[in-house]
């Protein structure tokens, strides 16, 4: 419930923000029509967005676990609130390894790229909360680029993403991704250590039934220097990627 | 808003799905004698038109339509030059309507643009246009509100000359291209929000890579991957929307429905041919036949022969064509990208055929849509032909050798031409020259592109025809058959063509409607050069309301007027305009999805009425 409210909390705050600078970018009529008359075209239409990009379950040796990695953002073409959240669930643990949620007001500054400020709230495994900074967006060569810091009194974190679409045929896609980690300080209870922290890295399949629904099968190996035991894991993926 | 599903609910409890044959009128029918052929019309002064939501079968499957007195097209509107005429338009929506006359000179309160010369027509009410008929040929007509002209809101007119045109023929048919969704197009709108190329596959594949290093070698191939990779742009952008969700139509009718206009063998026959789509170019071209243009967007022109040409969306041209056997002929329209195509059959008599032609490669885009400055990259010795000297911005525009360029059967380049699905190596041997290099404003965030050196592409064939073995139509063709005025230009505007394909931003100047503050104003009476610079990769029809365009394609005061110009990619064109129409008028690129994102200018001529 707690969860819930502070979720419902941080994306009004944030909508306010958006709204307001959707409202100081808005140009005053542009063309001195006559009040009361509609606008020529609609080209200031607020659209939204909403893909799990990761929707699967994976599997290594050890364990079984439900992995999520979904966006959005409602918005126009420059100013967006973006919604960001990442989590992962042991299956035969029954218990939420990570979880966290990101709410950003998105600024489009270049063709490719979107600047975002917010806020991160984490809920496993502990509560904190982290200032966001961050680009977003498509460097040369086709790379989905995520560069963001996270900022709080304990450490300063920095999370690099990559990914990329390989065509094999129109419909059958290979993505690469690679996701890095890394944090200036020991934060225990948060599971994070100094320096390199965590790697994944992954190719997923992905057939597009239709753009919007695409299974896919894949493989992941993912590094956490904050494990106890066994530091490395390699998974089997197998999901639904979904956006409307 | 009308949206598919409501559509369809008033269509079921309706309980009417009417055949669609009978509602079509006669011209459009699944076989058409023939438009009467022109000379005096006696009819009505006066014209009521009825714009209703009305289910109509394509191909066999139904849908939801916005027809003008129950069909798709609408009805041929025919009016004579010199006379007067008052439509009455009824609008049975639950929301507002226009009709938009394409091409005609008129006041412009009577120009029919929501927001910009009226207000609209309002749901359940009726709205009468009445303006003097003061031209001759073959336009158009359609909704300018929001999204209604892809769900059918569009129809045909010709208006018949005062004086007998120069040219003669035994019998005319009206050809209406236009592209058809079942789906509902304000939700394809957000898809391309989203996702902007949702409808293109036609992409280059893993396969098409090592295609193309087995046949251009793998330095030309990573050479061409890394121009576009770095451009962060692909070559296969060349419609937005494309036959995964469209039906092309000739007439209303789907390909398999096969449209049929008859005719007698030795006669001349007329095709009025109007691209009503929302966001298709065709390549036209009836196997066996060749053509004769002898009218460009309603002007008439001096005869030119040729074998196919490329309609822009809202062009129109008039052709004429002899068929002289006993046998049918298909009339083939081609989309732009290649991945559908409309057609029918131009057939003595009913129920005939002739093979369908396959579809063709899909076209690439090139270096120099792109424009690149080819001098400035390392093609691995292939050579472009850059003769004209460069900066020579606005006014004088220099040709290629010879004027036109001979498109048909020259040879094509190592890799060019592309009979596999890549292409590598992308540009062309005869690109036009540059004339101009671009400045250092890259128009801001809402546009990806600049064509760093502008070409005049005036005598281009367009693209993916560049190659395709026989006579092409370029806009260097299209000569005035009447000398117009010679006045030269007082002022000059240039306007980039600007856009963010990736996000599905197009605008102006890197500026979307919404984005400025002023009409761009015009004064009555100046004489003006308009400069059309397209720094995105796709082609761009511009229509400008009101007044016409002048190309300047180099025939002195013989240059050609148009309505709607098709501006390549990395062109730099380059109108005359006299300023002779006091008003509020649209400018703005006919893409429907394009004009709708704010690729839209209001244009204001003062003083006129109510405004000094
Ligand atoms: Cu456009």
């Amino acid at each position: 419930m707690m969860i819930l409210r502070r979720c419902g909390m941080l994306v009004s705050g944030a909508l306010l923000i958006t709204a307001a600078a959707g409202q100081a970018s808005a140009q005053q009529t542009p063309d001195g029509a006559p009040a009361g008359w509609p606008e020529p075209v609609m080209d200031s239409q607020i659209f939204t967005f909403f893909m799990a990009e990761r929707n699967e379950y994976q599997i290594d040796d050890d364990n079984q676990f439900y992995v999520w990695d979904a966006q959005g953002w409602i918005g126009g073409d420059y100013n967006k609130l973006w919604l960001r959240t990442e989590g992962e669930y042991v299956l035969d643990q029954g218990k939420l390894e990570a979880a966290d949620l990101e709410v950003l007001y998105s600024r489009t500054i270049t063709p490719f790229w979107d600047a975002q400020i917010g806020v991160r709230s984490t809920f496993e495994p502990a509560q904190a909360w982290d200032g966001v900074v961050g680009v977003q967006g498509l460097a040369p060569y086709f790379f989905e680029v995520e560069a963001t810091a996270y900022v709080n009194d304990e450490a300063l974190q920095f999370t690099l993403e990559g990914a990329y679409d390989l065509l094999v045929t129109q419909r059958l896609i290979a993505e690469p991704r690679v996701e890095v980690n890394l944090s200036t300080h020991d934060i225990e209870r948060r599971d994070v250590v100094s320096g390199f922290s965590e790697l994944e890295a992954g190719v997923r399949l992905r057939y597009e039934i239709i753009r919007e629904v695409a299974p896919y099968v894949g493989f992941e190996y993912v590094r956490d220097e904050a494990a106890e035991d066994d530091k490395d894991s390699l998974r089997f993926v197998t999901g639904l990627r979904l956006w409307f | 808003m009308i949206t598919r599903r409501r559509m369809l609910k008033t269509a079921s409890t309706a309980g009417l799905l009417l055949a669609a044959q009978g509602l079509l009128p006669a011209w459009a029918r699944n076989v058409a004698g023939a438009v009467p052929a022109s000379g005096p019309r006696t009819g009505p002064h006066e014209f009521d038109l009825t714009i209703a939501e009305t289910p109509i079968t394509i191909d066999g499957r139904t849908g939801s339509a916005i027809t003008l007195n129950g069909g798709v097209p609408g009805p041929l509107m025919r009016f004579k030059e010199g006379e007067t005429v008052t439509i009455r338009v009824h609008n049975r929506l639950p929301e507002d309507t226009s009709i938009h006359w394409h091409g005609i000179l008129l006041p412009f309160q009577m120009d029919g643009v929501p927001g910009v010369s009226f207000p609209g027509i309002r749901a359940n009410s009726t709205f009468t246009y009445e303006y003097p008929v003061k031209q001759y040929g073959t336009y158009w007509y359609h909704s300018h509100t929001r999204l209604q002209e892809q769900l059918g809101h569009y129809g045909p007119m010709i208006i018949d000359p005062a004086n007998p045109d120069p040219f003669a023929y035994d019998r005319e048919h009206v050809i209406v291209l236009s592209d058809w969704m079942f789906e509902d197009p304000y939700r394809v709108f957000a898809q391309l929000k989203k996702m902007s190329h949702y409808y293109n596959f036609q992409k280059r594949t893993v396969g098409d890579f090592f295609e193309d290093i087995a046949t251009a070698g793998l330095g030309a191939t990573l050479k061409d991957r890394d121009a576009w990779g770095r451009m962060r742009m692909d070559p296969t952008d060349i419609a937005d929307i494309t036959g995964a969700v469209y039906t092309y139509l000739i007439n209303g009718h789907g390909p398999e429905t096969n449209w049929t206009g008859l005719f007698t063998p030795g006669e001349s026959v007329r095709l009025r041919v109007i691209n009503a789509s929302t966001m298709s170019y065709f390549n036209v071209r009836l196997p066996g036949l060749p053509m004769t243009v002898v009218q460009a967007d309603g002007q008439n022109v001096e005869p030119v022969e040729i074998d196919e040409f490329q309609i822009a969306v809202a062009e129109t041209y008039d052709v004429i064509v002899r068929p002289e056997s006993d046998r049918a002929y298909t009339l083939f329209a081609e989309s732009l990208n290649r991945s559908g195509y409309a057609r029918g059959t131009l057939a003595p008599r009913e129920g005939m055929a002739a093979p369908i032609p396959p579809l063709r490669p899909r076209p690439l885009r090139t270096m120099v849509d792109m424009g690149m400055d080819m001098k400035d990259m390392d093609m691995g010795g292939m050579q472009m032909k850059d003769t004209a000297p460069p900066g020579m911005a606005g006014g004088g525009h220099a040709m290629p050798e010879g004027g036109r360029m001979d498109h048909a059967g020259h040879s094509s380049m190592g890799g060019h031409g592309a009979e596999h699905g890549g292409r590598v190596g992308s540009m062309m041997e005869e690109a036009g020259p540059i004339v101009a290099r671009h400045g250092p404003d890259t128009h801001g965030p809402g546009n990806t592109t600049i064509a760093h050196v502008e070409r005049n592409r005036l005598a281009e064939p367009g693209t993916g025809l560049e190659d395709v073995g026989h006579r092409v139509l370029v806009y260097t063709d299209l000569r005035s058959v009447t000398p117009f005025n010679q006045r030269p230009a007082e002022r000059e505007i240039e306007i980039h063509l600007t856009g963010n394909m990736d996000r599905f931003m197009w605008s102006f100047d890197g500026k979307k409607f919404s984005e400025v503050k002023a009409p761009i104003p015009f004064r009555h009476g100046e004489r003006l050069r308009l400069i059309m610079v397209n720094d995105t990769m796709m082609e761009h029809p511009i229509h400008l309301h009101g007044m016409f365009m002048e190309l300047e394609n180099d025939h002195g005061q013989y240059i050609p007027r148009k309505h709607t110009v098709n501006v390549k990619a990395g062109e730099r064109m380059s109108l005359l305009i006299t300023a002779d129409a006091p008003g509020r008028w649209a400018f703005h690129c006919h893409l429907l999805y394009h004009m709708e994102m704010g690729m839209f200018r209001v244009v204001e001529v003062s003083p006129h009425e109510g405004r000094a």
